[in-house]
């Protein structure tokens, strides 16, 4: 009698045990390690063709368009870069800063791809960190020390998406939060002056 | 682009005798300096108490960017044939290997004063005086340090952002690291004849000629393109810089803004 009190107060206990362990386990993703490398090595593999195409500056603008547009999350990231500005906005006004920002950031990271031309990018591995995966990277160019750029890659979007770049420690989301601040500042706390001023800057 | 910001900002070591003791009292003051505001706040922020200053010089630095460096840098670029641009960066690379030797030997890192023992040797007496890099050729790896990073190992803080007149961005423990580098750990200065001095100025100003030329996309952005150049200059800089000590991502790297 007094076992099997100890025995279910145990089997209790454990339940209780159980069910804080499956509240504190990390979420289940749907994107593995593996995918999430598979698709850095597809986005860079695009980005290369872009670069090394010979194309026409404005051309490949719209190849890097088209290729944010495939494999980064722009609504999250412009979403974050505007930070406590987003929550005010309209939704109209949102609409225009995430249309704005595609246009901006394709080109400005556009350019910053542009000069790996001639080099070879190389996954160099994959790892799950919270919620999203880290995909490692080395980009080596010609008579230069190579340089790492990360991918941070997540499904939470519906959509397996790039969502944040770090060249050599240098944070996308980051800067273009901090650059989208000053930009903001000057235009007088205005979204709709911001928003102009982007399309002036792309 | 750290290597592009580093490059464009860290300097050759160069030697002048007669500076030395001067250069003892700068250094043990700007030490002190260093100890009373070695305190750089939360990870992914930055400390810049001299703000004020730091645009001076920032302004400053870019009057004489446009004016000067970035003309030149142009005809330096456009001009000087490729091999020979790699030439001088192999040079000037090579020339800094006994102070990178110093400075790991500093840090304890044995491994690495190995490696920069053997890129010296073989680059200077298989490379042409270090013209060629055979080391790279053969897979040695290159990996710079100086004495900033030494004094981030010995865990010195980084301190204060500083913008330096005709350098860049830096900071405190950094700006101390450059003074402590060109004066007091370049031992090929104690060996080469003092007219050398000149010429390895030359291959000094070529390399940093050659990077702004290089890098010229990236560097006219950030200086002529951005809403405040001071601003993301100093944001680029500290980034790259804690990256390239740490060779890891910070807390900061991994927000995850999905969860906001």
């Amino acid at each position: 009698m007094l076992n099997r009190a100890r025995m279910n107060r145990r089997t209790a206990l454990a339940a209780v045990a159980g069910g804080i362990a499956v509240t504190l386990a990390p979420p289940v993703l749907a994107l593995t390690a593996g995918e999430a490398r598979k698709l850095v090595d597809r986005l860079t593999d695009e980005v290369m063709s872009v670069i090394n195409s010979g194309k026409s500056e404005s051309a490949m603008y719209v190849d890097f368009e088209r290729i944010f547009a495939k494999y980064a999350d722009v609504p999250i990231i412009a979403q974050t870069t505007l930070g406590v500005a987003w929550r005010s906005a309209s939704a109209s006004q949102r609409t225009a800063y995430v249309e704005a920002f595609r246009v901006y950031m394709a080109r400005k990271y556009g350019k910053r791809f542009r000069e790996f031309i001639g080099s070879e990018i190389t996954v160099t591995g994959s790892r799950q960190e919270k919620s999203f995966y880290v995909v490692d990277s080395t980009v080596k160019l010609a008579g230069q020390a190579p340089f790492e750029v990360n991918w941070l890659i997540s499904d939470k979007s519906g959509r397996d998406l790039m969502f944040n770049l770090i060249i050599e420690g240098i944070n996308m989301l980051r800067s273009e939060r901090e650059e989208i601040g000053l930009l903001l500042d000057k235009s007088g706390g205005d979204i709709d002056a911001l928003i102009a001023a982007l399309k002036k800057a792309a | 682009m750290k290597k592009v910001l580093n490059r464009f900002i860290s300097g050759g070591p160069h030697r002048d005798t007669a500076r030395r003791h001067l250069a003892f009292a700068a250094v043990t003051s700007v030490a002190i300096a260093l100890s009373g505001c070695s305190n750089p706040g939360p990870e992914g922020e930055f400390y810049d108490p001299l703000e004020r200053q730091n645009r001076a010089v920032h302004q400053f630095n870019k009057t004489i960017d446009k004016a000067l460096v970035r003309p030149t840098a142009n005809a330096y670029g456009t001009v000087v044939p490729s091999p020979v641009k790699q030439g001088v960066i192999n040079f000037a690379d090579n020339l800094g290997m006994p102070n990178r030797f110093m400075n790991n030997v500093l840090q304890f890192d044995i491994e690495a004063a190995a490696i920069t023992t053997m890129r010296f040797m073989s680059n200077t007496l298989f490379g042409l005086g270090g013209i060629l890099d055979v080391a790279s050729d053969m897979g040695v790896p290159d990996e710079d340090t100086d004495f900033g990073e030494t004094l981030h190992a010995w865990k010195v803080g980084e301190g204060a952002y500083v913008e330096v007149p005709l350098y860049g961005p830096n900071t405190a423990r950094g700006t101390v690291g450059l003074v402590v580098d060109i004066l007091l750990l370049d031992p090929l200065g104690q060996v080469l004849p003092n007219d050398t001095d000149s010429y390895r100025t030359t291959v000094w100003a070529l390399d940093k000629l050659g990077d702004r030329h290089r890098y010229a996309d990236l560097i006219d952005d950030l200086l002529y393109e951005s809403v405040d150049s001071y601003a993301t200059e100093r944001s680029y800089y500290l980034q790259s810089r804690r990256f390239e000590l740490s060779k890891e991502l910070t807390e900061a790297d991994l927000e995850d803004p999905y969860a906001q």
